[in-house]
C-alpha cells in the first residue's frame, strides 16, 4: 500500500456563522483522479482552496506524502507541489502567456525568452496548442484554462485540483481536456476535479467523494457508482430524474412576434426575420448554439434592445386588447399592464445588484409602488422571507447581500422574484446554468407551475435532453434566424443539431 | 532662438516636480492604489526639507553650513516626511482597506495644513517683515551644477545647469520605468495593480508591494516639493505657493498612460504650458488663467483619445482604487 499523495484528515472552516466545511476527510494517491461532488454551497471550492492556500482551515490536518503539512499561502502550495486552477480564472489579462506562467516565481532567473521556450515545451508534451506571447484578452475560454493548466506544470506541480473545468467548455473542448488529464494520470499526478456534471465523473475518475451541505458524506469507487447512486449520496434522499410535464392547456395566443429584425451597433444582423408565437400554459423552448441570438430575442422582447423591423404583439388576458410592445421601455411596458418577467442570462449583472441584500433585490420590482414619498419595506420584506421559506434559500438571513450567496441561491432568489410577480409570460434564459442537479430541477418544476397557471413560459436552454424533457414546443434559432419550430414530445435530437447549425443549407 | 531656448530652460525646471510626483504616483497606481494624496505628499515632501534646512541653518548660521549637510539634512527630512504621509495612507488603504479616494483626499487636506502651519510658524520665529523664509545657502548649494554649463552657450544652458535633484528625477524616472517593464518586481507589482486575487494566487504577497510601491512612490513624490523650494522657487517658502502643482502630477499620471518615461517628456510639456502665458506678449490675466487651464484640458483629451481606442494597454491598470481581502467571498 503506497502512500497517499495527499491526505486530508477532519477539515473544518467556518466563515462567520456559515459551517462551509465540517470534518472533511479526502485520500488520493499518485497516478488517480479524484471527483468532488456535491451541490451548489456544498463546500466543495473552500474544501479546494484550503488546499491551494487561499483560505486556511480552522481545524484538522493536512498530509502530504504522509507528512503533516502547514499551507499558509499559495506560495507553501507550491513548495508542496500542489496547483490549483480556478473556476474564475486568475490571469491577468494585459499580460501574455507566458508572463501569466512566471508571474510570482523566484527561484529561476528573470528571462521571458527561456520561459516562452520552457511554456512551448510543456505544452507540446501534454498536446497543448498555445502562443507564448499572445495576450489573455485576446484568448478564448478554452485557452485560457490552458494558461492555467500550464502555469501549473510550469511550476512543477504533481498534485493539480480543477475546479469547474467543463463549466465553460464545449464537448469537444471538454474532449480535449480529459484526454490531456488521462495523459496526466498515467504520468503518476493525482489528480482532483470538482465537477457537476454526473456523466463526466462517471467517465474519467477512479473515485468520487461526496459532500453535502459542508459534510462529508463518503468516498466510493467510481465502477461501483451509477448516476442515481450518487445522485442520492449528494441530496440525502432519492431524486426522481424526471420532469413532470402537463399537457398544455388553456392555449391562448399570448405573444406574437412577427418578422423582427436587430442590427448590432457594429453593424451585425443579431436577429433576422424572426416570428413566433407564445401560447399561455405553455413552454416554449429556444434551442441553438451559444451566441445565436437568443438572448437578444430575450431582451428585445423586455424592452432593452432596439429593433430595425417587426411587431412585437401582446395580447392582454384581462381585456383582450392587443398592445405593440415594440420599441418600448421596461416600464412603458409595465405601464400598459403587461405582466412580463424576465430571468436574464447575466444574474448579478441585470437580474439582481449584488451588493444589495435579498430585501432590497425585492424592492427592485416594488420600489415604485405605495403613494408616499417613502419606499415600502414591510412587503418585499415579507416576500424575501417567503421565497427563502419555499424555495429553500440557503443563506444566512434575508439581509445577507446577494453577492455572497452561492450561484444557485442566487438564481433561486431571483427566479423568486421574478415569479412572485404572477407574470403572464415568462422569459428565462440558461435558468440552471452552474447549477447543480436539485437546483435544477427545482427550477424546472417552477417553470411547470407556472405553465400549470396558464404562463407562456419562453425557456432558452443549451442542454438538449432537458428541451426536449420540459417544452412543449423547441423553437431552434441559428445565427439570429428560425430554422424550426418542432413538437417537444416527438423531437429527435439529431434533428435538432442538424436545425441548430445548417441554417445557410436550407436557406 | 534665444527666447526659445530660454522657455524650453524654464518648462523643464517647472515640469521637474511634475515629472517626481507623477513618477511616484505611478508605481503607486501600478499597485492598484490610487493616492489623491499625492498634492499633500509633495507639499509636506517641501516642507519638511525647510524646516530640517531652516533648524540647521540657525544653528550654524548661514555662512558656515557644510555643503554636504546642508543637502544631506533637507534631503532626509522630505523623504521622512513623506515616507510618513505614504505609511498613513498605506496603514489605511492597505490594512483597513479604507475607501482610497477619501483617504488620499484627506492626506491632501492635512498636508496642506501641515505645511502652513509649519511655514507660519518658522515664519514667526524668523521674524521675517514678508511672509515667506529665504534659505539662500542652501538653495545655492541645491542648485550647484556642472562647472562647464555656462560655457557651452545656449544649448549649454538647456542641457546641463540644471541641479543634481533633476538629474535624479529623470533617472528615477527611466529606472522606473525600467523595472516597471523589464523585471520580475515590476511583473509583480504590475499583477498586484491588474488582479490582485491572480497575483495572491501565484504566491505574491500582494499587501508587501503594495505598501512598499505606495511609500516608494510617496518618497519620490516629496522630492518634487523639495526640488520645489530649493531649486524652483530660489529657497524661498511661503504658504500655498506650491499651487496646484500636486493635480498637475496626477492629471500628468494619465496624460503619459502610467508610462514614467513618457512622464520625462510629458513633465516638459506640462511645465511649458503652465508657463506659457508668461511668453506671450500684451495678454490679459483672463486669457493667461485659460492658457494655464491647458494642461488639463490636454489630459481630457488623451482620456477622450485611450478611452475611445480602447487599447487594453493604455487602460488603468484594472483594480485601481479597489481594496483586496483574500478571504472575502
Amino acid at each position: 500500500m503506497s502512500v497517499p499523495a495527499i491526505e486530508l484528515q477532519d477539515i473544518t472552516k467556518t466563515f462567520g456563522h456559515i459551517i462551509a466545511n465540517k470534518n472533511v476527510n479526502l485520500v488520493v494517491n499518485r497516478g488517480e483522479i479524484l471527483s468532488i461532488l456535491g451541490e451548489n454551497g456544498s463546500g466543495k471550492t473552500t474544501l479546494m482552496n484550503m488546499i491551494a492556500g487561499i483560505y486556511y482551515p480552522d481545524n484538522g490536518r493536512i498530509l502530504i506524502d504522509g507528512q503533516e503539512v502547514v499551507i499558509r499561502s499559495p506560495k507553501d502550495a507550491f513548495k508542496y507541489k500542489i496547483g490549483m486552477i480556478h473556476q474564475h480564472f486568475k490571469l491577468v489579462d494585459v499580460f501574455s502567456a507566458a508572463e501569466n506562467i512566471v508571474l510570482g516565481l523566484e527561484d529561476e532567473k528573470f528571462n521571458m525568452k527561456e520561459a516562452s521556450a520552457r511554456v512551448a515545451k510543456i505544452a507540446s508534451q501534454y498536446g497543448f496548442d498555445i502562443d507564448p506571447a499572445r495576450k489573455i484578452y485576446e484568448m478564448s475560454v478554452s485557452e485560457k484554462q490552458t494558461v492555467e493548466i500550464i502555469k501549473v506544470l510550469y511550476r512543477g506541480a504533481d498534485i493539480l485540483i480543477l475546479d469547474e473545468p467543463t463549466a465553460v467548455l464545449t464537448p469537444q473542448e471538454t474532449e480535449k481536456l480529459f484526454a490531456v488529464l488521462r495523459r496526466m494520470r498515467q504520468d503518476g499526478k493525482a489528480i482532483i476535479i470538482i465537477t457537476h456534471k454526473l456523466h463526466e465523473v462517471l467517465s474519467l475518475s477512479d473515485k468520487v467523494a461526496v459532500l453535502r451541505k459542508g459534510e462529508y458524506i463518503g468516498t466510493v469507487e467510481t465502477k461501483t457508482a451509477t448516476e442515481a447512486s450518487l445522485t442520492e449520496m449528494m441530496v440525502g434522499k432519492k431524486v426522481s430524474l424526471n420532469i413532470d410535464r402537463s399537457e398544455p392547456s388553456k392555449n391562448e395566443e399570448r405573444l406574437i412576434v412577427r418578422g423582427i429584425d436587430c442590427v448590432s451597433s457594429e453593424g451585425v444582423r443579431l436577429l433576422d426575420d424572426v416570428s413566433f408565437t407564445a401560447r399561455s400554459g405553455e413552454i416554449l423552448g429556444i434551442a441553438g448554439v451559444a451566441g445565436s441570438g437568443q438572448r437578444e430575442l430575450l431582451e428585445a422582447i423586455a424592452g432593452l434592445v432596439p429593433l430595425t423591423g417587426g411587431e412585437i404583439i401582446y395580447n392582454n388576458p384581462k381585456n383582450g386588447q392587443k398592445e405593440d410592445l415594440r420599441n418600448k421601455t421596461p416600464l412603458q411596458i409595465r405601464e400598459l399592464g403587461v405582466r412580463l418577467s424576465f430571468v436574464p442570462e447575466d444574474r448579478l449583472g441585470m437580474g439582481l445588484v449584488g451588493n444589495m441584500d435579498i430585501i432590497d433585490n425585492m424592492m427592485l420590482r416594488s420600489y415604485g409602488k405605495g403613494k408616499s414619498m417613502f419606499v415600502h419595506r414591510k412587503e418585499p420584506k415579507e416576500l424575501a422571507e417567503k421565497i427563502i421559506e419555499d424555495l429553500e434559500v440557503n443563506t444566512p438571513s434575508a439581509t445577507t447581500p446577494v453577492r455572497r450567496l452561492s450561484g444557485g441561491n442566487v438564481q433561486k432568489v431571483l427566479v423568486g422574484r421574478e415569479i412572485s410577480v404572477r407574470p403572464t409570460v415568462l422569459m428565462a434564459a440558461y435558468p440552471v446554468r452552474g447549477l447543480d442537479i436539485n437546483s435544477s430541477y427545482m427550477i424546472y418544476n417552477l417553470l411547470n407551475q407556472q405553465k400549470e397557471n396558464g404562463v407562456a413560459v419562453i425557456f432558452v436552454g443549451e442542454d438538449l435532453d432537458v428541451l426536449m424533457e420540459l417544452c412543449d414546443r423547441i423553437l431552434v434559432i441559428c445565427a439570429g434566424r428560425v430554422t424550426g419550430i418542432v413538437d417537444g414530445r416527438t423531437a429527435k435530437k439529431e434533428e435538432l443539431g442538424l436545425l441548430m447549425t445548417n441554417a445557410g443549407k436550407e436557406a | 532662438m534665444g527666447a526659445l531656448f530660454a522657455f524650453l530652460h524654464r518648462a523643464i525646471m517647472q515640469g521637474i516636480p511634475l515629472l517626481l510626483g507623477s513618477t511616484g504616483e505611478i508605481l503607486t497606481e501600478k499597485s492598484g492604489h490610487l493616492n489623491l494624496g499625492i498634492p499633500g505628499i509633495m507639499y509636506v515632501g517641501g516642507i519638511s526639507g525647510v524646516i530640517g534646512s531652516f533648524l540647521y541653518e540657525q544653528s550654524v548660521g548661514p555662512a558656515n553650513i557644510n555643503p554636504v549637510l546642508a543637502i544631506l539634512i533637507p534631503l532626509l527630512c522630505s523623504l521622512v516626511g513623506s515616507l510618513l504621509m505614504g505609511l498613513i495612507y498605506c496603514f489605511l488603504t492597505v490594512t483597513l482597506r479604507a475607501n482610497q479616494n477619501v483617504t488620499g483626499l484627506a492626506l491632501t487636506t492635512f498636508g496642506t495644513g501641515f505645511g502652513n502651519f509649519f511655514g507660519g510658524s518658522l515664519i514667526k520665529l524668523s521674524g521675517n517683515d514678508v511672509p515667506s523664509i529665504t534659505l539662500t545657502a542652501t538653495s545655492n548649494v541645491f542648485r550647484t551644477t556642472f562647472p562647464f554649463a555656462g560655457k557651452l552657450g545656449s544649448v549649454g544652458t538647456l542641457l546641463f545647469s540644471y541641479s543634481f535633484l533633476a538629474y535624479a528625477a529623470v533617472i528615477i524616472a527611466i529606472l522606473a520605468a525600467w523595472v516597471l517593464g523589464r523585471t520580475r518586481v515590476g511583473l509583480n507589482l504590475r499583477a498586484v495593480g491588474e488582479s490582485p486575487a491572480t497575483a495572491d494566487a501565484a504566491g505574491i504577497n500582494v499587501n508587501r508591494y503594495k505598501y512598499f510601491a505606495t511609500c516608494i512612490g510617496s518618497m519620490i513624490a516629496g522630492l518634487g516639493g523639495l526640488y520645489y523650494v530649493f531649486d524652483y522657487a530660489n529657497g524661498v517658502w511661503s504658504n500655498n505657493a506650491f499651487g496646484d502643482r500636486g493635480w498637475l502630477a496626477i492629471a500628468l499620471v494619465i496624460f503619459c498612460v502610467w508610462r514614467p518615461n513618457i512622464s520625462i517628456f510629458g513633465s516638459i510639456l506640462f511645465g511649458g504650458l503652465f508657463i506659457v502665458h508668461n511668453y506671450i506678449p500684451n495678454i490679459d490675466v483672463s486669457t493667461q488663467e485659460l492658457i494655464k487651464m491647458t494642461p488639463y484640458l490636454v489630459t481630457i483629451i488623451v482620456l477622450v483619445a485611450t478611452s475611445m481606442r480602447k487599447k487594453r494597454e493604455t487602460q488603468p491598470p484594472a483594480s485601481l482604487g479597489l481594496s483586496y481581502f483574500r478571504e472575502e467571498r
